[in-house]
């Protein structure tokens, strides 16, 4: 296996080969991460579809004889008060959170990659003030700082985005930072320098390859974690404005009619729920692959 | 253990200075003028001046040179909204609601309770039927009952507790008429509150019948509020029990004859309990900030329906005051179950 062959003076990149083939073939026997896999794959070609095989308006789409109609053969899953499909309301739904959540969290691994490197490099001052920087951000738990930030600057999804980014840039730094700080006094990286490399060879050839496996696996369950946060803050009025058809915004619009139509919380709540499952399943696959040591957790 | 105390606390300020100072500059990058805000349509020029001047909003944010250089004191360096902002701090004040005109510590401090005894009960609900769980997966791994609590435990993180809360009202108060769908106490119930903890204060009045419904009434809520750390205990659980399983010392307990019950209960539970006291304390803050989604959704009177209020209608003092408490706490918690370690494990000895 990859531990037995690691200790081994191999060429690197045949190494570096090998184990991503390794890695593959083993997520592909990962039943659960399949699921995962599946259903992420399924989310983004029905976004990638949805103005080809349905064409849709928010801001015109109003059909006030076909209000709050139960789930049909004609609307799947019913239509709201205004008379619109929750069906495609739904679909497009995917489109929104899934935009949001891949570049709000690949914004904070670039961001929060770039300071871990420097801060685990660097050392000394540079460090202390970094570290102290990101010990602030997690001091506010859950979307709180979100919340802070959009109710501050004003509600809309560009706002909930940059908010959501901000607070999960600490997450990549601290993970980054760690495996600097591991690997700074090792032998591969002590000769590269002792070589002459200069500070980003020594970064961006010995140091971020090493650091990648914890990065894809919090780079899979954070986008789970940011479509919650978005519908959350749709929730509370904070993220996207009507009439976008964002999953959050549609339950807070549908709960106030619960009793009459259950329909228009339960679907999009379900969409959330099936997406964000997908993306956990892959995210611990993805870990179990990485680290067979901790089998299973 | 008392010097390490110390510098824990110690090491707390920079953090509070940082996050106090976050607070504040958002508060300042306000697109409107606190002072026209206040006023609203009716004040003019003149008013705007006075009361910004009376607010200590004219002066400078940081550092007021231009005091230094006429006086040449040092101390009039200081005379700046964020020295007034932390002097404030210090005392307490986090300044007035902007519609209410009612010092949000007061607001804050008297609908604590409700939120402290909402998360009390939902972290109850979460410990108590994740820990278990968790046992039981850990004991009955790979079978049919691991793999159903696994996607159990996947779910629990994986819905929004909104919807979760929404579903439960409808299954247990409008279909099933079970349990209440709102409030803390039914309108009949007579309480005169003594700690603001509804449970105990109806307990300590000898009110059995208002105990019981405030009870009822927290069922839903914290059931909600707690699914998520609820599923993260449950996976905690299982893989901290798979560890201590394996070790020496429990197939030595075993293998002297104890009955598998003792053998789980003392010699494997207690020590897997560790790092499930972290998820536990961690989980606090998500519920801190998940009260705000809850209490709005069961019209629960604590902080986080104050805040959601707070949100909708802009009210900047609110959020600001209701974000810096629930941090500092959230800070200070981490920091006491931190310190609960030492306690819990006695291999680790803080020198």
């Amino acid at each position: 296996m990859i531990d037995a062959r690691a200790g081994a003076p191999a060429d690197r990149r045949f190494r570096r080969f090998g184990r991503a083939r390794d890695v593959t073939r083993r997520l592909a026997r990962h039943q659960a991460g399949m699921i995962g896999f599946g259903i992420i794959v399924l989310f983004l070609v029905a976004s990638l579809t949805a103005p080809i095989l349905r064409p849709y308006d928010a801001a015109r789409d109003r059909h006030l004889l076909q209000r709050l109609e139960p789930p049909s053969v004609h609307h799947w899953f019913g239509t709201d008060e205004l008379g619109r499909d929750v069906f495609t309301r739904v679909w497009y739904g995917g489109r929104v959170s899934l935009r949001v959540a891949v570049v709000a969290v690949a914004a904070a691994a670039v961001l929060g990659t770039a300071l871990g490197l420097v801060a685990g490099l660097a050392g000394g001052w540079t460090d202390t003030v970094l570290v102290w920087l990101a010990d602030i951000l997690l001091a506010f738990p859950g979307i709180l700082l979100a919340i802070a930030i959009v109710a501050t600057l004003g509600a809309n999804l560009t706002n909930a985005l940059l908010a959501i980014s901000i607070t999960h840039v600490p997450r990549y730094f601290r993970i980054i930072r760690s495996v600097v700080l591991s690997l700074r006094e090792s032998e591969f990286v002590q000769s590269a320098r002792a070589l002459g490399s200069s500070p980003y060879r020594v970064a961006l050839v010995h140091v971020l390859p090493n650091s990648l496996s914890p990065l894809i696996v919090q780079l899979t369950l954070s986008v789970g974690v940011a479509i919650l946060e978005i519908a959350s803050l749709g929730f509370l009025g904070l993220g996207a404005q009507p009439p976008t058809p964002e999953w959050g915004l549609m339950i807070k619009a549908g709960y106030r009619q619960f009793l009459n139509a259950p329909w228009l919380s339960i679907f999009p709540g379900f969409a959330i729920y099936l997406s964000v499952l997908g993306f956990n399943l892959l995210g611990d696959a993805v870990r179990d692959v990485f680290d067979p040591r901790l089998g299973g957790r | 253990m008392t010097a390490y105390v110390l510098r824990r606390i110690l090491g707390l300020i920079p953090v509070l200075l940082g996050v106090s100072f976050l607070v504040f500059s958002i508060n300042r990058i306000i697109p409107s003028d606190p002072a026209y805000a206040l006023l609203g349509e009716k004040g003019n020029a003149a008013a705007q001046q006075a009361l910004a001047r009376e607010l200590g909003l004219d002066k400078p944010l940081f550092l007021n040179r231009a005091a230094f250089r006429s006086t040449h004191r040092v101390a009039a360096l200081f005379d700046s909204q964020y020295v007034d902002y932390m002097g404030q701090l210090l005392t307490g004040n986090l300044g007035k609601s902007f519609f209410s005109r009612s010092p949000v510590i007061r607001s804050l401090l008297a609908r604590f309770p409700a939120t402290f005894e909402l998360t009390v009960v939902a972290m109850l609900i979460a410990t108590l039927i994740g820990i278990p769980l968790g046992v039981l997966a850990a004991l009955r791994r790979g079978t049919w009952v691991d793999t159903a609590l696994l996607v159990f435990a996947l779910s629990g993180v994986s819905f929004p507790i909104f919807w979760f809360a929404i579903i439960l009202i409808y299954a247990f108060s409008v279909h099933l008429g079970w349990l209440p769908p709102a409030g803390r106490l039914n309108v009949t119930d007579n309480l005169v509150p003594i700690t603001g903890l509804y449970v105990l204060d109806a307990l300590l009045r000898g009110q059995w019948g208002t105990a019981l419904d405030a009870l009822r009434h927290l069922i839903l809520p914290g059931l909600a509020l707690g699914s998520h750390a609820m599923a993260l205990i449950v996976r905690m659980t299982r893989s901290s029990m798979l560890d201590v399983l394996k070790q020496d010392y429990v197939r030595t307990a075993a293998s002297k004859g104890l009955r598998r019950p003792v053998v789980v209960a003392k010699h494997a539970l207690r020590n897997a309990l560790l790092p499930i006291t972290t998820v536990v304390g961690l989980s606090f803050g998500s519920l801190l900030s998940g009260a705000i989604l809850i209490e709005t959704i069961f019209t629960w009177p604590g902080i986080g329906s104050w805040l959601y209020d707070a949100i909708s209608q802009r009210d900047y003092p609110v959020i600001q005051g209701g974000v810096l408490f629930v941090a500092f706490l959230f800070v200070v918690l981490n920091m006491l179950i931190d310190l609960s370690y030492t306690l819990i494990d006695p291999r680790i000895r803080y020198a």
